[in-house]
């Protein structure tokens, strides 16, 4: 790989990340397991999460995007894998918002996001609150709770039925928009793995080139998805 | 106060996106000593744009890799004077670029004329509907200039852009297959319209059977090989379905880079900076000309002060009304008194559309480009009766897509839940089937729709973020209102298995956080009473006549149609009058 003046290159990105190693085990399964596959998924190591965060969030993302039914799930395209990295990296620490304040967190929401925590913190400081909540209202911790009542909880997270501070309102909007992006972006994220999540709806992913095909209309297009990193699925 | 003063130029470029290298080019051409500012980083198709890097919709789609940072630079956003303005602090509702080339990197491509009845609008709404019929707190104007004048610079435009497209009306003649709706032009497009998708056909033989006129929508996404005035080269598109908010990969996207800054950066007396920003234009102590501009200098961290004897504003349009307002040029527009001009008329885009799930139909959604589509004029301003209709304003209509990108443009049909299984099988089951029929639509200007300097929020430099005062007015939400019946029309007479639509509504209230359009426009607008512009009809400042201020910023009120035609007519005009007048006497030119 050739470094380019001024960027950074996928390997000095290595070096230089505190995602170093949960990076370096998603570039390079052929290291310790075959290509294509990587360490289950309960083995993994999170980067941002603490141990009881993260086993809320593997919970909540096996009820936004469950197994059953068809197409792959969250945990089986490894979706929790990607929230973790996001919230180590840009995204978590809002580098590209303005954050400066004052700030008012319980404006109209009409005028966008205005709370004074990054995403990463809203992560910290709103699943506690939740998971408190949980308790007093269902008796047990998110992840104990069985399947109905684990999506009961979340409709009332996702309604505002849940008393969380101004700031962290924004909590299951960014869960649920992290959880489909982990689901549908490129797996270098470290979600939609294998391409599953491409597979099962049909998006080719970086093939980028269709010429030939604009005018074939309402035909089904044969190609596999692919990833940018050449893997296929 | 400057750490560092630079030699002097004879011309200073503020933003090199498409007017920056507009002027840059036809200015090179004159000999004159050129630098062009761009706070922004350089970007060149390759590395920047390289597949398979760019076909990342996380990164350049979702997470906006190639716009502007709210943390270097925002503004402040309120529905009325009574509340307190709120930064903008991610994007959400409109995406402005940054960087070289700017928004024509990530634009779509739609590349069009305004209606001549737009650039006269209010004029032509009194002659024939009676002034009367303008609601209280309207505030349209005419722009100064007329289509008939700007013809040979639209032409000039679309030759250098590549425009693939099929003409309505060349010399009076309506053309089979083109808009029969818009102004006369000289000649064809200079390349024939894309291929169209599916659902494009699809609705243009609906639309037939209602008597309208379906055209291919002009765009900058070259449909073969072409080669431009300046000599630089597009090749044919191939639908990769990552054009907008995505640099192009193919070399078939206008933009910049593709279409001048090569040729212009062979030019030895034109050279660019980047991480330049400017923070204020420097005006004589006489207060009628500018000196130059005082920028930051993001590499050394120096404020640099550089001397030119033409200033060009070529940011996007917020920035340039913003740097405005922080220099003094003109005087800030005040909504209760109704006098001052910069900031005044700040308008918007009016959108809406319709989505259609057929369960027998695969669109290969993945398969687009940025402006592929059928459209049709039937419902544009010069088509409506206002009085009858009760509003002012009009939309085109469209069918079509633009690519199939999973996180953003999968969508399920109404009733499916946001999340659980429910949303995962209707995922699966409808992400092929959705095509869309779209009205994008004029906004029109109003007294209390402006742009000021904001009194508590500051920049990363200290200057004040601008204020944005906007909400959306009843006579546009009744304009989208017309649209949505004619659209369902079209759409119910399809067939699909299920619909939804996604109009503004009676109440409804401008929200800053989902897409909406980058089509900003306004707040430093032309005309030719000083008293209610802002820059004359040649784009030159009433007060600083050495400053020029290219963009959708000059725009009186939006057109129903996308802004970059009509900037990039405009630029060639200003140039044109640089050129020809100008520069041999310098001095305010109306």
């Amino acid at each position: 790989m050739t470094d380019i003046p001024g960027r950074v290159s996928r390997r000095g990105f290595l070096m230089g990340s505190a995602a170093s190693a949960a990076y370096a085990t998603l570039m390079n399964p052929s290291l310790s397991y075959a290509q294509g596959e990587l360490p289950p998924l309960e083995e993994y190591e999170p980067v941002y999460f603490t141990a009881d965060e993260w086993r809320f969030v593997m919970a909540a993302c096996d009820r936004l995007i469950p197994a059953e039914g068809d197409g792959p799930g969250a945990l089986e395209t490894r979706v929790p894998v990607f929230i973790d990295l996001q919230m180590a990296g840009s995204f978590g620490d809002a580098s590209d918002w303005y954050m400066a304040g004052p700030h008012q967190p319980d404006a109209d929401p009409l005028l966008g996001f205005q709370s004074p925590l990054t995403p990463a913190q809203i992560y910290r400081q709103a699943i506690p609150a939740f998971q408190e909540w949980c308790q007093t209202t269902h008796g047990d911790a998110f992840e104990n709770l069985d399947s109905a009542t684990k999506d009961k909880a979340l409709t009332s997270l996702q309604k505002g039925d849940v008393a969380l501070a101004p700031e962290l309102r924004d909590f299951f909007s960014f869960l649920l928009q992290n959880t489909k992006e982990g689901y549908f972006a490129d797996p270098k994220y470290g979600g939609n793995y294998q391409l599953k999540a491409w597979a099962y709806i049909g998006f080719p992913g970086a093939r980028a080139a269709y010429t030939e095909w604009v005018t074939r209309h309402n035909q089904t297009y044969p190609l596999p998805a692919l990833s940018i990193s050449g893997e296929r699925a | 106060m400057a750490t560092r003063t630079d030699p002097k130029k004879d011309v200073v470029i503020l933003g090199l996106g498409w007017t920056g290298s507009i002027l840059g080019m036809e200015l090179a051409q004159e000999g004159l000593e050129i630098l062009a500012l761009e706070r922004g980083e350089d970007r060149n198709t390759v590395p920047d744009f390289q597949y398979p890097g760019v076909i990342d919709e996380l990164k350049y789609g979702i997470r906006y890799g190639f716009m502007q940072k709210p943390t270097k630079m925002t503004l402040t956003v309120r529905h009325n004077t009574e509340q307190t303005a709120l930064p903008y602090r991610h994007l959400g509702s409109f995406l402005p670029g940054d960087g070289v080339g700017g928004a024509g990197i990530h634009w779509n491509g739609h590349t069009w004329r305004t209606q001549d009845v737009e650039l006269r609008l209010k004029s032509y709404v009194e002659e024939t509907f009676g002034a009367d019929i303008i609601p209280e707190g309207m505030q349209i104007q005419d722009w100064g200039v007329t289509q008939e004048e700007l013809e040979p610079y639209y032409d000039r435009l679309e030759y250098m852009m590549g425009i693939s497209g099929k003409a309505g009306n060349i010399n009076g003649e309506i053309q089979e297959g083109g808009n029969p709706f818009e102004a006369p032009r000289a000649r064809d497009y200079p390349n024939p319209p894309l291929d169209n998708t599916y659902d494009a056909e699809l609705f243009a033989d609906a639309a037939r059977k209602f008597g309208y006129h379906p055209f291919p929508r002009p765009a900058a996404n070259a449909s073969r090989a072409y080669t431009n005035e300046y000599g630089m080269q597009l090749g044919p598109c191939n639908y990769c379905g990552f054009c907008e908010r995505f640099g192009c990969l193919n070399y078939s996207k206008a933009s910049p880079q593709t279409c001048i800054l090569d040729a212009l950066k062979q030019k030895p007396n034109f050279s660019y900076k980047t991480h330049a920003e400017v923070l204020k234009i420097e005006k004589a102590a006489d207060g009628k000309t500018a000196t130059g501009v005082t920028y930051f200098d993001e590499k050394t961290g120096d404020e640099v002060f550089q001397p030119a004897d033409l200033v060009l504003v070529c940011t996007y349009s917020l920035n340039n009304v913003h740097l405005l307002l922080l220099s003094g040029i003109g005087q800030p527009y005040d909504p209760a008194t109704g006098e001052g001009v910069v900031g005044r008329n700040y308008s918007y885009q009016m959108t809406g559309g319709t989505a259609l799930f057929f369960k027998d139909k695969n669109f290969n959604p993945f398969i687009g480009t940025g402006s592929v589509g059928m459209s049709i004029d039937d419902f544009s301003i010069s088509q409506i009766d206002f009085a009858e209709e009760g509003f002012i304003g009009g939309s085109y209509i469209t069918g079509g897509h633009t690519g199939g990108r999973p996180i953003q443009q999968l969508s399920t049909p109404p009733g499916t839940p946001s999340w659980g299984q429910g949303w995962k099988e209707a995922a699966g089951q409808w992400y092929a089937c959705k095509m869309s029929i779209g009205s994008h639509g004029s906004n029109m200007s109003y007294r209390d729709c402006y742009l000021d300097l904001d009194p508590t929020y500051t920049d990363r430099h200290g200057r004040p973020l601008m204020r944005m005062t906007f909400n959306w007015k009843d006579n546009d939400i009744k304009m989208t209102q017309f649209m949505k019946g004619k659209i369902e029309e079209v759409a119910k007479s399809m067939n699909p298995d299920k619909m939804a639509s996604g109009f503004k509504h009676d109440g409804s209230q401008y929200d800053v956080r989902p897409y909406q359009s980058t089509h900003n426009v306004g707040g430093a607008i032309m005309g030719t009473d000083p008293k209610t512009s802002v820059i004359n009809r040649y784009l030159q400042s009433w007060d600083c006549h050495n400053v020029f201020v290219m963009g959708a910023s000059a725009y009186p009120q939006n057109t129903q149609y996308n802004p970059t035609g009509p900037l990039g007519a405009l630029a060639y005009w200003a140039a044109d009058a640089i050129r020809k007048d100008y520069l041999k006497n310098p001095r305010p030119l109306m």
